[in-house]
């Protein structure tokens, strides 16, 4: 059995935008490898690289939120491929817990499997939490992942978490092998139910 | 909540039980695996000492990091040699079967099992790769994953997933000369948007879709993913039957009658209730290409490259992130773009009749690709490549200036030698036109059907293809 996973506290690291899809967050060369060592540098690199030559600063560059451990994204983060790579990179940069309008659903799924909490909130809600933050990067923040809420600078905000993966993180059963192991008898039922599996 | 439709039936019929967290313990009928997504997943079976509980169940393939130039091994790539030696490794040492490159079976996942006859309606599908809803032509329920699940289908043969909604999407009428599946695609895809599907399984129907071939419902199917929905699926009919009738894995002759019936029995019911309805005319149907930096930044091709003002307020900054990205000005007509590069191929459109379209256009055309423009022709697996050069659509493509390539994603995603270099801008019959995604951190992508990317080729910038063809 994983942990559960029922409270993440840190700093936060915004990334603002819509739409930003996984070919972004982790480009398609790096995907040239058979570990996932080693991604969390090149997250969004891209990106970082772009902003830097116009002079800007990506957050995942930017001094005042290294350390962070929550992302908070805009709507339909993560969308495109499904490359677990996506993820995997921004988990091990250092992100614990994601933070989004919403989430394209495979790489929600993705983040199921590998215990990083995802919580929606509005965007106005998102977007005041982002600029909370840019203000004052050195906020804690923390989260209770069984209540969705999101506490930071006195407030509390009320987020949204479906109630499968809340279950699934708090209850430390978000691997799902074991749990899909346990059914081995009842999936040879199913197979066997299947007219297609004989042709 | 949606009932007696297509996904609910075959949802149903491979439900193992309701495991503890609430989501559903789901069968999955045929697994397919490729080279990218797949080595960490055999290397957590190894960790955690687990064997592939029904290695006939998953059929593997190389295709994302495969050259299409010089195939010769060692690969020039060190990584994509390694990544090639760990899926030749994990499928020996598990019996999984590989159809590798030189096999005559080998190409993009989503082509070689179609053709195969190993996609069948009523099935569920699951692949480490967001288009695996391509397999929905059939009437099957497939869906990308990531490389955690790619394990648990190894290791259980099973997903822990949560039900999707159904949205039904209709299109009727006859579509204009021109006007392509991918077309249908992209202007459901400019209406919809791309975040609409999150949460759904998006049933596309009508006659327009019904009057499409298998590759036609395949390449709608391809990019229901673009638009948020993770699944998209037609119903089975006369057509998908027929497709499949005689393929390597089809039902044999004595179990044919029983597995149609089987097959018809699943399609969504006449009475079958949705969780949303959308209806579109073939009429409006224009070919479509897209300008921005996602796939619903679409548009006919006769008009211009919309204002701000047309979208959403929340889309605001990333209209305006595209118009600068992709150095496109609101107002400006999208025909008469210049390209640099020409891209025929992916698991949108790669297959035999896309090449059929595209060598149409080029005879009809009469002319050669400008010096100015570099223009590629992959196939989307090696049966393809034997079909196309058996028709001689393979001169026809060197004769008009364009390169015969082998199998292979190629520069659809570009983790292989072909790539966009700087601001390099393509035209590409493949399926995502982020950021990035060709393989310079700069470069651009108009997404269009394969017959406009043969015709922009030869002009030399985006040109509507009834010019040509009429």
């Amino acid at each position: 059995m994983a942990q559960n996973i029922t409270a993440i506290a840190g700093r936060g690291v915004p990334v603002r935008g819509n739409d930003i899809d996984t070919d972004r967050i982790i480009p398609a060369r790096f995907l040239r490898c058979v570990t996932f060592d080693g991604l969390g540098e090149h997250a969004f690199e891209d990106d970082r690289l772009q902003l830097k030559e116009q002079g800007k600063t990506h957050a995942f560059d930017d001094a005042r939120f290294q350390g962070a451990k929550i992302l908070v994204a805009g709507a339909n983060f993560g969308c495109g491929s499904s490359r677990e790579h996506a993820p995997q990179a921004i988990m091990r940069w250092g992100v614990e817990a994601i933070i989004g309008v919403s989430f394209a659903e495979i790489f929600f799924g993705n983040n199921v499997a590998l215990g990083v909490p995802c919580l929606t909130a509005s965007a106005a809600e998102v977007e005041a939490l982002q600029s909370a933050i840019e203000a004052d990067p050195s906020l804690e923040m923390s989260i209770d992942v069984a209540a969705a809420t999101v506490s930071y600078a006195g407030t509390t905000l009320q987020a949204a978490i479906p109630d499968g993966p809340q279950r699934m993180w708090t209850t430390g059963q978000w691997d799902a092998t074991g749990q899909l192991l346990d059914g081995a008898s009842e999936v040879k039922k199913v197979a066997a139910s299947l007219p297609y599996i004989s042709w | 909540m949606s009932e007696r439709t297509l996904f609910d039936k075959v949802w149903d019929a491979h439900a193992v039980r309701q495991l503890p967290s609430g989501q559903t313990q789901l069968f999955i009928g045929l697994h397919l695996i490729h080279e990218v997504t797949s080595p960490q997943a055999f290397a957590m079976m190894r960790e955690q000492n687990l064997p592939v509980v029904y290695p006939e169940r998953t059929v593997a393939t190389v295709d994302h990091i495969v050259p299409t130039e010089d195939q010769s091994r060692p690969y020039a790539d060190g990584l994509a040699e390694e990544m090639m030696q760990a899926i030749e490794r994990n499928t020996a040492e598990t019996g999984v079967t590989l159809h590798n490159v030189g096999s005559g079976n080998q190409g993009v996942v989503h082509i070689v099992a179609p053709e195969q006859g190993l996609t069948q309606p009523g099935m569920t599908v699951a692949c480490g790769d967001s288009h695996t809803a391509t397999h929905g032509a059939f009437g099957a329920i497939s869906f990308g994953i990531g490389t955690s699940q790619v394990r648990d289908v190894l290791a259980t043969q099973t997903l822990s997933m949560t039900r999707l909604k159904v949205r039904k999407i209709e299109v009727n009428g006859e579509l204009g000369s021109g006007v392509t599946a991918k077309d249908v695609i992209l202007h459901i895809l400019a209406k919809l948007g791309v975040k609409a599907g999150v949460g759904f399984a998006y049933e596309f129907a009508g006659s327009t879709i019904h009057d499409l071939s298998m590759e036609g419902r395949m390449t709608v199917c391809n990019m229901a993913i673009e638009g948020g929905a993770r699944c998209g699926y037609i119903n089975p009919d006369h057509t998908t039957f027929e497709y499949i009738k005689g393929r390597d894995h089809a039902p044999k002759a004595d179990k044919w009658d029983q597995a149609v019936a089987w097959w018809q029995s699943i399609a969504s019911d006449a009475d079958a209730v949705y969780d949303d309805v959308v209806v579109y005319n073939a009429a409006d149907i224009e070919p479509t290409v897209t300008w921005g930096i996602t796939p619903g930044q679409g548009l006919g091709v006769s008009q211009n490259i919309p204002d701000v003002d047309a979208f959403e307020a929340d889309d605001e900054p990333l209209v305006r992130e595209a118009y600068a990205y992709m150095d496109l000005q609101p107002g400006q007509p999208i025909a008469g773009v210049p390209i640099d590069v020409a891209f025929i191929g992916s698991c949108t459109n790669g297959r035999i009749e896309d090449l059929r379209a595209a060598a149409a256009v080029c005879q009809a055309h009469g002319g050669t690709v400008p010096v100015s423009v570099k223009a590629f022709v992959v196939p989307g697996s090696e049966r393809v490549k034997v079909v196309a050069e058996a028709e001689g659509l393979h001169e026809i493509f060197t004769k008009h200036g364009f390169e015969w390539r082998e199998a292979g994603c190629s520069m659809c995603l570009a983790m292989n030698p072909d790539k966009l270099s700087g601001r390099q801008i393509s035209a590409s019959s493949s399926n995502r036109n982020f950021k990035g995604r060709q393989g310079s951190p700069t470069g651009r992508t108009l997404l269009m059907s394969p017959a406009m990317v043969a015709v922009a080729a030869l002009e030399g910038k985006v040109t509507d293809v009834r010019t040509v063809t009429k």
